[in-house]
């Protein structure tokens, strides 16, 4: 909402050293968000006068049309000057804006006679921009107003300063001068006096026509509805001056009178206007809803598909206007129009939001509808309407019709103390009074309870939380005193968020920078992963309204994200990296269907849900897991004076894998694995007990070369939700043995299809309880094994609790590790 | 440098001067036989010619000749005492003694000597090991948090520490949470101010939440009065990427839902969280406004961290960080509207509660000076190890 401070004041009486920031600043501390102060035309300094174009000679021979123009600017500007002109928006006759040499224009750009296009031209004839009042460039202002020779710049408003106020949804009364008006009057602690309920008088009304009838056909629809009709209207009466003035100070191009007077009573009272040509008009004008009518051409010559539950106006032609929202074009206000019928309604608020979702067709008028029009109002604003049209373009007033259902304020009860209350400082009941009658309410007090009845403009206020905002916000939050609350004694973090703090500091402490990337990804990136058709990670749910048409899912893997960031570092020129991400992926649950229910359950709000209510609100939800997943490329340690670098490889990806679990006390186990996008042979399915959690390894070449990431690229995704699960409460602490250790080295010929830790798990087993650790130290396979086979060499470490171990027990150890290989994978003693 | 190993020049003398002798035999007469050699002079001759090599051996390899010339079977002090034994009992004493403080005095001065050589040779080898501690020593590369994650768990440490839990909730969430149990209705003006991302169908029930709020709700049905509770998290709007918009960003929301809670304990925590963010005495300010879910509701300033508001109209000190309004706009609060406590089935006559809530990201750009939010989207490594472990 823009409105000029010279607007306000005809409303309030400011003390005039009182500036628009000053009224900025006052508006802010209530709670209207005024985005911004401007002066029209700031840095305008000079002569700019109404001229009366004589003579255009449109010159030829340039790029662009110039036309060299006499124009009358009247005795003070010295009559007729020569002035060459760019724009061809106006003719012989019109009235224009003219700079007179000297002055300085927005952007401190001085006009001077000067020679140009073969003529010394005069003085400039000004556009909208270059006067600073608005962007439009697109020709020069031509003036509805003002006589030869007048002040062109007092009558464009040059200098007025404006506020441009960003109204919340619940402010619906601020989208007019007059409910800006009294929140300036109470903020300075100045009277109100309400122009809007002095209803204008008008003349009795004429029997020359009927006034036009008019109903609500469904009283869903509008609550009252009124029609007030001139007929004889002059169509080509001008706006007057000042008019045009306001409404382009508020933003608004003038158009003609009778819709500019429209504009600027909805603009004042904030009460949305539409004029009808009656003589388009077939019988009465009534509210309604749609039905089985399909088709309206709205004023912007657009032509609608209708909605059932459109709220639509009709005569006896059909619909004739979308309620609330936006005229009709067969029945608009054109030069012709002398049968004015003016609409002032109340329409329903939810009834105009939705017509204008479905249309997606914001107006001036629905933004006021939507937000809560004052509900008595109308009969007012388009007496103040018919006034202004009458005394500007005359005609004969010929009555109203109006329809009304019953309305009774809304009335509040609030204890009395309930701002103090809530704002945690002494407010009396004194205060309570005087803030509430501020706002326009009556306060009635029995017994520490006030019964407020609420104004027909406020239609936000229903409960007593939003008497309490008006009581607090008047006095200003700067007077709220500032009180630390005492907490009750907390727990701290619970054990998965420790966990998951835990696991991204370890990952990056182990050089892996981690990453947040957008979940949105598309059935191409799966293709290129290789994400086989039935794999779960296809069941993705599927948003309605993605950013990008091809990425319409959410993630099933982390994967994607993290592919994608790698692939952008590379390109703008790291090479050496690991990236983590720690983050939600999506899955539809067994039979959650794509397109989600079709009627969700929605439980009133009035009440707690049942726990049954929550349940179901819960089965509306994709399974949504925390996963934690790294991508490896380059180098694991440079090359530089130390020598060559060492490039990641597989085993590191496994091995960070293996690092997190062990942070949060999980020991992952290691299995031969194949999962895409890993390569075939190089891919570590990790498990805890029987299930798998994550799968580690070197990605496979097709996806490196489809995801256009550097070879060898390595990575890890695990679920991290079922790691945590298996996290231990208490880490036991480890027994530290401090009798001597005895050290064998056992090298055994296997079968080369038998996993390394497959013989080290039996190993160890077979050891029993003196044998303290098993480490693999070597793999040998060639010409001194048989073909097939390898030789795996492990570091055997015993230890006894108590004692040091005899020659016979270390022999023993080993014998039993060796035996129960022999037994169960026919290892075989190297050397032996 | 290599040291050369020369033999001592006294060595030479000595040796010729005794070394064909031989040892004289046992004096089994007890006849008073004179020794040369054990004479008082010969002796400290064979001292001073010990002690000068020990003083000129120059290294510890030299000094080890000069030890086994001196001290070892065949040094001239060695094969002196084995006379002893040639002399007649009543001289053997005397001259035992004599030997004895002879071999001390060289002993001693070999084991000086050898620690101010081994000295002299640590200090050399050491110096000769000296590397350019300069170069490059970033074998591996540098890992980090994202900031975002850093900023948040910051930011809910603040919290913790003065007793609230963290609090999370789906970020595929149900309208009912996201919208209507706040006080969102179906056809409310505010379910129009944010683009929302429908997941399955328009009307599935199910969005991508447009903001850190349902957990409130969550927080109120799943945990026992009274509630202190903060809850960071991923929240989405349609918004197109640009330098300042994301359409996935990060809040961090606050609710205390207790008997007695005011409007002055919401103030009271704000100013907390912004001195404990942005360092002693620095202040919020509270806006009226509107959000559907609390009610009064404010919107929330910071004042301005690094001028402290000096910059306001002041053209000759100008502040980036706060565009000289002394202010930066931080985010929203407000009072918990007693409908939403309804919603979740709590007693409004006995409960009151604050609820506030800040983008991660705006907080971010601020307080670092980040300029681009697509730095914060991207992935590019070189923006995360910009930051470490810490914000």
């Amino acid at each position: 909402m823009r409105v000029s401070l010279e607007w306000i004041r005809e409303w309030v009486d400011l003390p005039p050293d009182v500036t628009a920031r000053d009224v900025a600043e006052r508006l802010i501390a209530a709670g209207l968000e005024v985005e911004s102060v401007e002066t029209l035309g700031e840095g305008f300094n000079g002569t700019l006068l109404v001229g009366h174009v004589r003579e255009i000679e449109e010159l030829t021979g340039f790029k662009k049309p110039i036309r060299w123009c006499q124009v009358d600017v009247g005795s003070a500007g010295s009559g007729v000057r020569g002035i060459i002109c760019g724009a061809s928006n106006f003719a012989v006759g019109d009235r224009v804006a003219v700079a007179l040499p000297g002055t300085i224009l927005p952007g401190d750009f001085q006009i001077a006679a000067r020679e140009t296009y073969g003529h010394v031209s005069d003085g400039m004839i000004c556009s909208e921009r270059e006067l600073g009042l608005g962007e439009d460039h697109a020709g020069i202002i031509v003036l509805d107003a003002g006589d030869v020779g007048d002040d062109a710049a007092a009558l464009l408003g040059v200098g007025d300063e404006v506020l441009d106020i960003a109204v919340t949804p619940d402010r619906g009364y601020a989208l007019s001068v007059r409910g800006v008006a009294r929140e300036v009057a109470t903020a300075f602690g100045f009277p109100f006096v309400d122009q809007a309920m002095e209803l204008a008088e008008l003349p009795a009304p004429g029997e020359a026509a009927p006034p036009w009838e008019c109903s609500v056909a469904d009283p869903s629809v509008a609550d009252l509805f009124t029609l007030r009709r001139i007929i004889g209207f002059d169509p080509k009466a001008a706006t007057p001056a000042w008019m045009s003035r306001r409404l382009i100070s508020a933003g608004m191009r003038p158009v003609s009178l009778a819709v500019d007077v429209t504009n600027y009573v909805m603009l004042e009272y904030g009460q949305p206007l539409h004029a009808f040509d009656g003589g388009t008009l077939h019988g009465a004008v009534r509210a309604d809803r749609a039905g089985d009518d399909r088709k309206l051409t709205t004023l912007d010559h657009v032509e609608r598909t209708l909605d059932p539950t459109d709220i639509v106006i009709r005569d006896d032609s059909g619909p004739i206007g979308l309620a609330g929202t936006m005229g009709g074009l067969a029945t608009e206000i054109t030069d012709d129009s002398t049968d004015i019928v003016l609409e002032a309604a109340h329409f329903d608020p939810i009834a105009v939001a939705r017509t204008v979702r479905r249309h997606r067709l914001p107006s001036e008028a629905s933004r006021r509808f939507e937000r809560g029009v004052d509900r008595v109002i109308a009969p007012y604003a388009s007496a103040r309407a018919a006034q202004l049209l009458l005394e500007h373009g005359g005609g004969e007033y010929v009555g109203m019709t109006a329809w009304e259902s019953p309305y009774s304020p809304t009335v509040i009860e609030m204890s009395v103390d309930l701002p103090a209350r809530t704002a945690g400082m002494d407010i009396s009941e004194e205060l309570v009074v005087q803030r509430l009658g501020e706002v326009g309410c009556d306060v009635d007090i029995d017994a520490g309870l006030a019964k407020v009845t609420v104004p027909p403009w406020r239609s936000d206020l229903t409960d007593p939380a939003d008497l309490v905002e008006e009581v607090i916000r008047l006095g200003g939050y700067d007077a709220v005193p500032s009180v630390l609350p005492a907490a009750p004694s907390g727990f701290g973090l619970t054990r998965d968020q420790r966990l998951r703090k835990r696991v991204a500091l370890a990952l990056a402490g182990s050089g892996v920078a981690e990453i947040l990337s957008y979940p949105f990804i598309g059935a191409e990136e799966l293709d290129a992963l290789q994400i086989p058709a039935d794999d779960d990670r296809r069941s993705a749910p599927l948003l309605v309204n993605p950013l990008r048409d091809e990425q319409p899912m959410l993630r099933t893997t982390l994967l994607p994200g993290l592919l994608a960031a790698l692939r952008r570092s590379v390109a703008r020129g790291s090479h050496d990296m690991a990236l983590s991400e720690i983050g939600r992926v999506f899955f539809r649950r067994p039979g959650q269907q794509p397109a989600g229910s079709d009627n969700p359950p929605r439980p009133p709000v009035e009440v707690r849900p049942t726990a049954a209510q929550i349940a179901e609100l819960e089965a509306l939800l994709p399974d949504q897991p925390r996963h934690l997943a790294a991508v490896f490329t380059g180098l694991r340690e440079r090359s530089g004076w130390w020598g060559s670098g060492v490039a990641y490889d597989w085993a590191d990806a496994i091995q960070a894998a293996r690092s997190v679990a062990s942070v949060v006390g999980v020991d992952l186990i290691v299995e031969q694995g194949q999962d895409a996008p890993f390569h075939p042979g190089r891919t570590a399915a990790l498990k805890i007990g029987d299930r798998v959690i994550g799968y580690a390894g070197e990605l496979h070449p097709r996806v490196i070369a489809a995801m256009s990431v550097p070879e060898r690229t390595v990575a890890f995704e695990l679920d991290l939700d079922a790691l945590l699960a298996h996290s231990v409460d208490a880490v036991p602490a480890p027994h530290v043995g401090t009798q001597p250790m005895a050290k064998e080295d056992l090298a055994v010929i296997v079968d080369e299809s038998i996993p390394a830790e497959l013989i080290a798990a039996t190993l160890r087993e077979g050891g029993g309880d003196l044998l303290e650790s098993v480490r693999l130290f070597d793999i040998y396979a060639g010409p001194q094994v048989p073909q097939g086979s390898r030789s795996l060499a492990f570091a055997l470490r015993m230890r006894a609790p108590d004692r040091t171990l005899s020659a016979e027990e270390i022999a023993g150890v080993r014998d039993g590790a060796l035996h129960l290989a022999t037994e169960r994978h026919g290892a075989v003693l190297r050397g032996a | 440098m290599a040291q050369e190993i020369s033999t001592p020049m006294s060595l030479v003398s000595l040796n010729s001067l005794q070394g064909s002798e031989g040892v004289s035999a046992p004096n089994k007469s007890y006849d008073p036989v004179g020794v040369a050699s054990l004479e008082a002079e010969a002796v400290d001759a064979m001292v001073e010619a010990a002690l000068s090599d020990i003083a000129a051996a120059g290294d510890l390899d030299v000094l080890k000749s000069v030890r086994l010339a001196h001290t070892g079977d065949k040094s001239p002090l060695a094969l002196a005492n084995r006379e002893i034994g040639a002399l007649p009992p009543a001289a053997k004493a005397e001259v035992g003694k004599r030997m004895g403080a002879a071999r001390g005095r060289v002993r001693e001065a070999l084991e000086q000597r050898q620690v101010v050589l081994e000295q002299e040779r640590d200090a050399r080898v050491l110096i000769e090991e000296s590397v350019d501690v300069t170069v490059p020593t970033d074998r591996s590369p540098q890992g980090a948090r994202h900031p975002l994650s850093t900023l948040m768990e910051r930011m809910a440490d603040v919290f913790i520490a003065m007793g609230y839990g963290v609090a999370e909730g789906p970020e595929a969430e149900a309208e009912w949470f996201n919208f209507d149990s706040l006080n969102i209705a179906p056809d409310h003006p505010a379910r129009s101010m944010q683009d929302t991302f429908f997941v399955g169908g328009e009307s599935s029930g199910v969005v991508m939440r447009t903001q850190t709020s349902p957990i409130q709700m969550r927080a109120l049905l799943e945990r026992d009065l009274p509630v202190y509770v903060v809850a960071p998290g991923r929240v989405y709007r349609t918004d197109e990427l640009d330098a300042t918009h994301t359409p996935v960003f990060h809040q961090i929301e606050g609710l205390a839902v207790d008997e007695g809670i005011t409007m002055a304990h919401l103030k009271g925590t704000l100013d907390h969280l912004a001195a404990s963010m942005f360092g002693e005495g620095v202040r919020t300010r509270l806006r009226p406004s509107y959000f559907p879910f609390t009610e009064p509701s404010a919107e929330l300033d910071l004042e301005c961290f690094v001028c402290r508001g000096a910059s306001v109209g002041d053209p000759s000190r100008p502040c980036r960080t706060c565009g000289s309004e002394g202010w930066i706009e931080w985010g929203g609060c407000g009072m918990v509207n007693p409908r939403v406590l309804r919603a979740a089935g709590i007693d409004t006559d006995r409960y009151s509660g604050f609820a506030f809530g800040m983008g991660v990201e705006r907080t971010l750009m601020f307080r670092h000076g980040v300029t681009d939010m697509r730095d914060m989207v991207e992935g590019d490594v070189r923006f995360t190890r910009g930051f470490g472990l810490e914000v």
